[in-house]
């Protein structure tokens, strides 16, 4: 048996002493990155709860809510036609050497349709406005926030939840809907160039085929979505700018925070909504 | 008399208080994590008068004005804002308090997406809802006078000098005619005349709105045109305290440092 000699024995205990100090600053790190996490989901809560309070309140910013609806939804518009058209296109030429291996070309216009409004229409349209509109969000109250214009209007007894925060949700809230439809017609006319590509279909036939696929199971489930979607880019927008530190830096790091933090939760939403809608069919 | 921090600043301002307490704080404190900025402030602010807060950055001045407005919420102590204990009310409570002070900030907080016009009547527009057009057009119209500016109503705050945006922000402040005012560093990052103007509009709205007024600096040629009354922060305590001449007869190292 090899005996330790007293040095060693002493440079063991320093070692272990060393590591039970580094495991206790992890258990601390763990701690408070775990406390961290429960007060953000905590203060969340507690955005909501005030967002729903001032939307229910008497003194409604009616003029900014329009304002936000333009910015939102009209400045949104173009990007969202070419890109709804661009969707509809591609599937369709995507899928036609598919469906043709099964004689199925009839059926492109109908499975077309119901993969853009179920599922590629609001899920696309949602990840671009998360990105137009959560960033620009996030940015806009950042910087308002860095340059005290968010006290300044607390100071004068303005609510900023209320005229900043309530504004912007409910704009998101409405206006995502309406681009997802509009996302959904343009793809239709994008797939029907896409079908007359190698193909002569009439507009109207294509409709005919398009439609006739789509239930209401397809379409009700998929508008309900993008409210939650619209209402997700909003709240977690105007979370991460109305709570952006006090640098400039903290202005990007609550766009970025934004953009990243409203995909992954609308992606989150749209997979516990296909589970629900699943259970409903 | 310029008081050190170890003298019993209660004793001394009840001995001067012979007109009435707008704002009485008690043993304010306020902490961020481990850094302590305010241990132990407590001061007054009488009716009609220009109180200066004076110390080196970072010593809680901007912090204690906050707090004054719950802006921030103190870790101990009290205020006592125009008779209401503001650690204690909230809501449409605070609100009605808020309503009558003046906050002018360091940066101006101008709000920039609107015009200058719309900056002046963001506030009017929600608070005095009995006021009309005429009414609103009229107000916006007195407070640019009376800081000195024209012609700049349809103007966006980045096409402002630094001096302009100052005005527009102290016009911003006075238009609900405050009580008190607040001015944050009011003549930081402008030019040694234009810093002159505005300590003297500060004179100006004082006796054309008989507001009473907590001024942060530490912009002696400020002091010098605004201070009734002068309280020096030092390291989370109220230093000293007392009359423009007193500070500047004093010998004490920390106040030569700022006054000669």
């Amino acid at each position: 048996m090899k005996k330790l000699k007293i040095f060693d024995i002493k440079k063991a205990q320093s070692i272990a002493t060393a590591r039970s100090i580094k495991l206790s600053e992890d258990a601390l790190d763990q701690k408070e990155r775990a406390n961290g996490f429960l007060q953000e989901v905590g203060d969340v809560a507690l955005f909501i709860k005030q967002i729903v309070k001032e939307t229910f309140s008497r003194n409604f910013e009616f003029k900014e809510f329009l304002r936000q609806c333009y910015e939102i939804g009209n400045k949104s518009l173009p990007l969202i036609i070419i890109t709804g058209t661009i969707m509809g296109l591609v599937l369709t030429i995507q899928s036609r050497p598919a469906m043709a291996k099964f004689g199925a070309v009839t059926m492109l216009p109908g499975m077309v349709a119901v993969s853009l409004i179920r599922e590629i229409g609001p899920i696309i349209t949602a990840l671009i406005c998360a990105g137009k509109i959560g960033s620009g969000m996030g940015a806009e109250l950042g910087s308002t926030k860095v340059t005290e214009q968010i006290d300044a209007m607390e100071v004068s007894a303005t609510n900023p939840i209320r005229y900043l925060v309530v504004t912007r949700v409910l704009a998101a809230t409405l206006m995502l809907p309406i681009l997802v439809l509009f996302a959904d017609a343009f793809g239709f006319i994008g797939s029907w160039i896409g079908v007359n590509i190698k193909g002569d279909v009439s507009l109207v036939l294509f409709i005919f085929q398009a439609f006739g696929s789509i239930t209401f199971l397809d379409f009700f489930p998929a508008v309900i979505k993008t409210f939650l979607f619209g209402a997700v880019i909003g709240i977690v927008g105007c979370y991460k700018g109305f709570t952006a530190g006090r640098g400039t830096e903290s202005v990007g790091k609550a766009a970025n925070a934004a953009v990243v933090l409203s995909s992954l939760l609308i992606i989150i939403v749209d997979m516990i909504a296909v589970q629900i809608t699943d259970m409903l069919s | 008399m310029i008081n050190s921090q170890e003298t019993n600043i209660d004793t001394i301002s009840e001995e001067k208080t012979t007109s009435e307490v707008l704002i009485e704080i008690k043993n304010l404190k306020k902490s961020f994590g481990r850094l302590e900025v305010l241990k132990d402030i407590s001061l007054k602010l009488k009716n009609g008068e220009n109180l200066v807060i004076l110390g080196k950055s970072g010593s809680g001045k901007s912090v204690l004005i906050k707090c004054i407005v719950r802006l921030l919420n103190p870790d101990g102590g009290t205020i006592n804002l125009l008779g209401e204990n503001v650690g204690s009310i909230k809501g449409k409570q605070l609100s009605e308090v808020r309503k009558k002070i003046g906050f002018l900030f360091q940066s101006g907080a101008l709000y920039d997406s609107m015009t200058v016009k719309q900056n002046l009547e963001f506030p009017l527009r929600r608070i005095k809802k009995d006021l009309n057009e005429q009414g609103i057009d009229d107000k916006v119209a007195e407070v640019l006078e009376n800081v000195g500016l024209s012609n700049v109503l349809e103007k966006m705050p980045s096409q402002l000098s630094g001096g302009m945006r100052k005005r527009i922000s102290l016009a911003r402040s006075i238009i609900l005619d405050p009580v008190i005012m607040l001015y944050d560093e009011p003549t930081t990052g402008l030019d040694p005349v234009t810093s002159d103007e505005i300590s003297e509009l500060i004179n100006s709205v004082q006796e054309k709105y008989k507001t009473s007024s907590i001024i942060i600096t530490h912009d002696i040629a400020c002091v010098r045109l605004t201070a009734d009354r002068i309280i020096m922060l030092h390291e989370g305590y109220v230093y000293a305290e007392g009359k423009l001449s007193e500070f500047e007869k004093s010998d004490d190292p920390l106040i030569m440092s700022f006054f000669k």
